[in-house]
């Protein structure tokens, strides 16, 4: 059956070219853009909302890498987001580290949790490897449910801000934007330059065609742990900073609902492409944000949302500007 | 059928374009109180909190009349998670609200409750149950109204033990809410001269089966069975030990329900369960008063105990700003709530009343009967009274809160 | 000896007895789920909200039309299947040449709709509904006592699960379904109409569903979250169960139900999250599931 099937994530893209950087033309104004937005921004809207965003589009970027780039869908991403949060959180209230101590932090664990699941799940395809990194991600909401140091229900609350290298205090808050701004744009930049390395180009070759990159002699299975490795990083770093950002790491964080969240953005957005993720979380996050009012119907609106976008926008937001545009986004 | 891929999306640039417009059309009037209900609109304590709340929130701006004010109430779906309802209430208070009200769900009122203290502005909670609220985690501007576990647990355990109830199993919902109600009802169950045989802690939200606890309590041969529970998860524990036919040796104490929860649960089942509530619509000529006034704008249905709550927060909290000035008030939650505590309450939905120190409102606790179905007279004459707290007792004694408000 | 690690063994005998009964509402979601994707490769995420349709429709032809509860077994699926074959002609047939992920998602949409729609409509907290009072009391087995109604559930359970089994693996329609999945141009070519066939079994799965929830109304709240509840757990059944395979779901499912009741006995705050630790080692060890065929 799988012969006629098309593999989710596929995008038909045309001839990459090779731009500064590994960013292509198109890529770059998006870029431009992209920095420009980020300077502007905290003037012309919210800035907590901005930063809401930011975190969850680095989430969701950590998670296309896996989707978009290696072929491979998890459905329990949640886990190593949620897990980076509590650690900060941890860190920052009762170790008192320094906020970008306590983002490494978040990250480091979160990672150290990613070669754990990694290393189970690697060994298994398709719909296979999403359950059980659905399976993982649950155990690891049971744990979160259970420790002490998690605060169940509650979470962590009241987690200070603290002062950035301990003298640029980050309680105002456009002083945590720029952090927030400049992380999130760091993310951007490594996962774009882990895509456009070599390493990047045997990850496309595996997601294309596994069997030949094996008989070629690429030890595939490492190539896809590592990619997963770094993935479950990032999505701690952004788990990090979102708890720090709000002063609150809940179990919310780590339910599997929120991993469904990520995976819809990015299919929003589009699987497989570099501006995707964000617009995705911009959608879904905004749409959060200012259909709050509307309550009841968030929910149905959502659904339609995923329901159109697996019917009609396939390529998601940025995919069909990029076909329209006949250009790589 | 083909969706058409422009027309979607020349669709969702308009929705967009028109919500973002909504949002930045605000008038800022510097006479004009904001009240912003924060609620759970569209998930499971929407019957018992949600739209009711803001109906009842309205009630207490129109009975409250003019006095020289503007007052605008706003709503918003927190979902029960705690950084939606951070993010919300932050948002709100940067734009000029004032006030937030109701937060059921304990981790997103504690969330709530520390952005209110830090952006001073105020916080009426009716809907959660963390007595946290006015203990460790008690705030200057905060003020907790209609219930908290603390008074549910004392309310039905103490007199259930009076009644003869002295030998108690749970049935727990594993998580903070559940363990609390568990942990402080067995205190009183004790202090009362009962006994704890044992408890189940089932995992929550994930249970819908109850019946491997339900027959755990019936080998315990406890005389009561207590659900430190609430909303689906009592309703289905109680279908399952009628099913088990546990009431024909034990006695039901759901320790926290509410006439939303009996409705559901139809009065067949729910007949002699006992409960506690801080309001019921039945219970004088002045609760009965506000209901006619209220019902048709509720949908058809007598207010529940936590938007009552939200009726005499605000209702209050209104009083006190006609009494402090309005720029005063706009300008300090701290001394917003200050007044609130030193005026006494009084309103139709629980007569007389006081704020304590630690912001704690003080109201009595009623034990409440399910009638059976035939003793109803109307589809929601649902209890009988069958003993008071009065406030002063209801409430955790201001000592032992660890408030740090409070000055020993 | 009284006692098992401290648990008397009347408790444990009562407590294995329940798990098989929760097994059984298992084995029966389940199947319906197996079927759909054992035949037509979707993950039909929307199953839970289906149930949930099941109940409802139980409930509205009481309350609306006075339909007791053994007429509502039989009219309840039908209408709620009937509903399952508008969405599967509107929507899902148009993913059938996708990859299986994506009618996961979109049936993850639908679920999300349909839940929304109905609580809009109906609320949040449940609406009553009551055992039919042929099936109400208990029998006193010594041990523990047990409801007639749910030896009524476990008896249908085992009655619907014989029966698809028997369907699709030993009749002829059967056989054609199973044919089609493999080679659809093929059996289309002997004349048999496929896509109607393809409709209809979707039908069939979903109304497996929505019967599921006619024999939960009465003892379970009958809300619109009841179905988002249990999904995640039949969808772990059918996973460790092997996702083609109905025998699979039908055994595991009861499997689960069991060991879910044994940890409600000596862990029961694991007892939601041990049929995940399951299903993780069951895929590291037989990736295709127990009975699956990978």
């Amino acid at each position: 059956m799988s012969a006629e099937t098309t593999a989710i994530g596929a995008v038909a893209a045309p001839a990459a070219e090779e731009g500064f950087w590994g960013f292509s033309r198109a890529q770059l104004v998006g870029l431009a853009a992209l920095v420009a937005a980020l300077l502007i921004g905290p003037f012309l809207l919210y800035p907590v909302f901005l930063m809401k965003l930011l975190c969850f589009a680095l989430f969701a970027m950590a998670f296309n890498l896996l989707i978009g780039y290696v072929g491979l869908l998890s459905f329990g991403h949640a886990a190593y987001f949620g897990m980076g949060g509590y650690i900060a959180g941890h860190a920052a209230k009762a170790w008192g580290l320094t906020p970008e101590l306590s983002i490494i932090a978040g990250g480091l664990v979160a990672g150290l949790l990613g070669v754990a699941a990694g290393w189970l799940a690697i060994r298994r395809q398709g719909i296979y490897f999403a359950m059980i990194t659905l399976a993982l991600a649950q155990m690891v909401y049971f744990f979160c449910v259970q420790a002490p140091f998690t605060g169940g229900e509650d979470g962590i609350q009241a987690i200070p801000r603290g002062k950035l290298f301990g003298v640029i205090p980050l309680d105002p808050d456009m002083n945590m934007y720029w952090v927030v701004a400049a992380v999130f744009l760091l993310g951007f930049l490594l996962i774009h330059r882990i895509i456009h390395s070599p390493y990047g180009q045997v990850l496309k070759s595996i997601k294309e065609n596994e069997p030949r990159a094996i008989s070629l002699g690429y030890r595939t299975d490492d190539y896809k742990l590592l990619a997963f490795i770094l993935s479950a990083t990032l999505a701690g770093v952004a788990g990090a900073t979102k708890s720090l950002v709000f002063g609150i790491a809940t179990l919310t964080d780590v339910h599997w609902s929120m991993s469904g969240e990520v995976v819809l953005m990015t299919l929003v957005g589009g699987l497989g492409t570099v501006f995707g993720p964000l617009i995705g979380a911009g959608v879904i996050v905004g749409m959060q944000n200012y259909l709050a009012e509307m309550g009841a119907w968030v929910t149905v609106i959502q659904g339609v949302i995923f329901v159109l976008c697996v019917l009609a926008f396939r390529r998601g937001l940025v995919g069909e500007l990029a076909s329209l545009l006949k250009v790589k986004l | 059928m083909r969706l058409n891929r422009r027309s979607l999306l020349a669709a969702g640039a308009a929705t967009g374009a028109f919500a973002g417009h909504r949002r930045s059309a605000r008038a800022q009037a510097a006479n004009t109180i904001r009240l912003g209900v924060l609620s759970d609109m569209s998930g499971p304590y929407r019957d018992t909190t949600g739209p009711g709340s803001v109906v009842l929130t309205r009630q207490a701006v129109q009975d409250f009349g003019s006095r020289g004010f503007e007052v605008e109430v706003l709503q918003a779906d927190h979902q029960n998670k705690p950084d939606v309802g951070a993010n919300i209430a932050r948002q709100w208070f940067d734009q000029g609200v004032d006030v937030v009200i109701d937060l059921p769900t304990s981790s997103v009122a504690l969330a709530v409750n520390n952005v209110a203290r830090e952006k001073n502005k105020v916080h009426l909670n009716s809907g959660a149950a963390s007595s946290d609220l006015t203990g460790a985690q008690c705030s200057p501007n905060t003020v907790h109204w209609t219930y908290d576990t603390y008074m549910l647990a004392k309310s039905t355990g103490a007199a259930i033990v009076k009644q003869g109830g002295d030998s108690w199993y749970f049935i727990t919902a594993d998580y903070a809410f559940g363990h609390a109600l568990e942990r402080d009802t067995a205190n009183f169950v004790r202090g009362a001269g009962g006994k704890v045989l044992g408890a189940a802690r089932y995992p929550f939200p994930a249970t819908t089966d109850f019946s491997a606890f339900i027959v755990q309590a019936q080998a315990s041969r406890a005389k009561v069975l207590g659900l430190a529970n609430a909303s689906t998860d009592t309703v289905n524990a109680i279908k399952a030990a009628r099913e088990f036919g546990l009431q024909r040796n034990m006695k039901f104490a759901a320790l926290l329900m509410g006439v939303v929860d009996i409705k559901s649960l139809g009065l067949e089942s729910a007949q002699g369960l006992l409960l506690t509530e801080a309001f019921y619509w039945d219970l004088n000529d002045r609760t009965r008063a506000l209901t006619e006034r209220v019902r048709a704008k509720n949908e058809g249905r007598p207010p529940a105990m936590v938007p009552a709550g939200c009726y005499g927060a605000t209702l209050h909290y209104l009083k006190a700003v006609a009494n402090l000035g309005v720029a005063q008030a706009k300008a300090s939650g701290i001394e917003a709530v200050n007044r609130m505590k030193a005026m006494p309450a009084d309103d139709d939905a629980f007569g007389a009343s006081t704020i304590r120190v630690d912001g704690r409102c003080l109201h009595p606790g009623y034990l409440f009967e399910v009638k059976s179905p035939g003793e109803s007279r109307n589809p929601w004459d649902l209890y009988k009274l069958v003993a008071t707290t009065p406030g002063e007792e209801a409430f955790r004694p201001l000592a032992e809160g660890g408030c740090s408000l409070v000055k020993t | 000896m009284d006692e098992i690690f401290g648990i008397p063994l009347p408790l444990l005998f009562g407590q294995l007895l329940l798990g098989l009964i929760n097994g059984a509402f298992y084995a029966m979601l389940s199947l319906g789920l197996a079927v759909i994707f054992g035949l037509l490769n979707i993950v039909n995420m929307a199953h839970g909200a289906q149930f949930m349709m099941g109940a409802f429709a139980a409930w509205m032809l009481l309350a609306w039309f006075g339909i007791g509860y053994w007429w509502a077994l039989i009219i309840a699926p039908i209408i709620v299947a009937i509903t399952g074959i508008i969405l599967e002609k509107l929507f899902i047939s148009r993913l059938y040449k996708l990859d299986h992920l994506y009618g996961l998602l979109l049936t993850f949409g639908l679920a999300l709709i349909i839940e929304g729609i109905f609580r809009n409509e109906f609320g949040s907290s449940g609406l009553p509904y009551r055992i039919p009072p042929e099936l109400s009391g208990a029998w006193d087995l010594g041990f523990m006592f047990m409801p007639v109604y749910r030896g009524w559930v476990v008896v249908a359970a085992l009655v619907l699960c014989l029966a698809t089994w028997l369907l699709i693996e030993k009749t002829r329609l059967g056989a054609y379904l199973r044919a089609a999945t493999e080679r659809a141009e093929l059996v289309q070519a002997f004349g048999v109409n496929v896509p109607r066939m393809i409709t209809l079994t979707y039908g069939f799965g979903v109304g497996l569903a929505a019967i599921g929830g006619v024999l939960a109304a009465p003892i379970y709240s009958v809300n619109p979250q009841m179905g988002s509840n249990l999904i995640i757990v039949v969808f772990a059944v059918v996973v460790i169960g092997g996702m083609g395979s109905i025998m699979g779901a039908i055994v595991t499912g009861f499997a689960l139900g069991i060991v879910e009741g044994l940890t409600k006995v000596f862990w029961p705050e694991a007892s939601a999250t041990v049929i995940f630790v399951i299903m993780a080692i069951v895929l590291l060890a037989r990736p295709a599931g127990l009975f699956g065929r990978a």
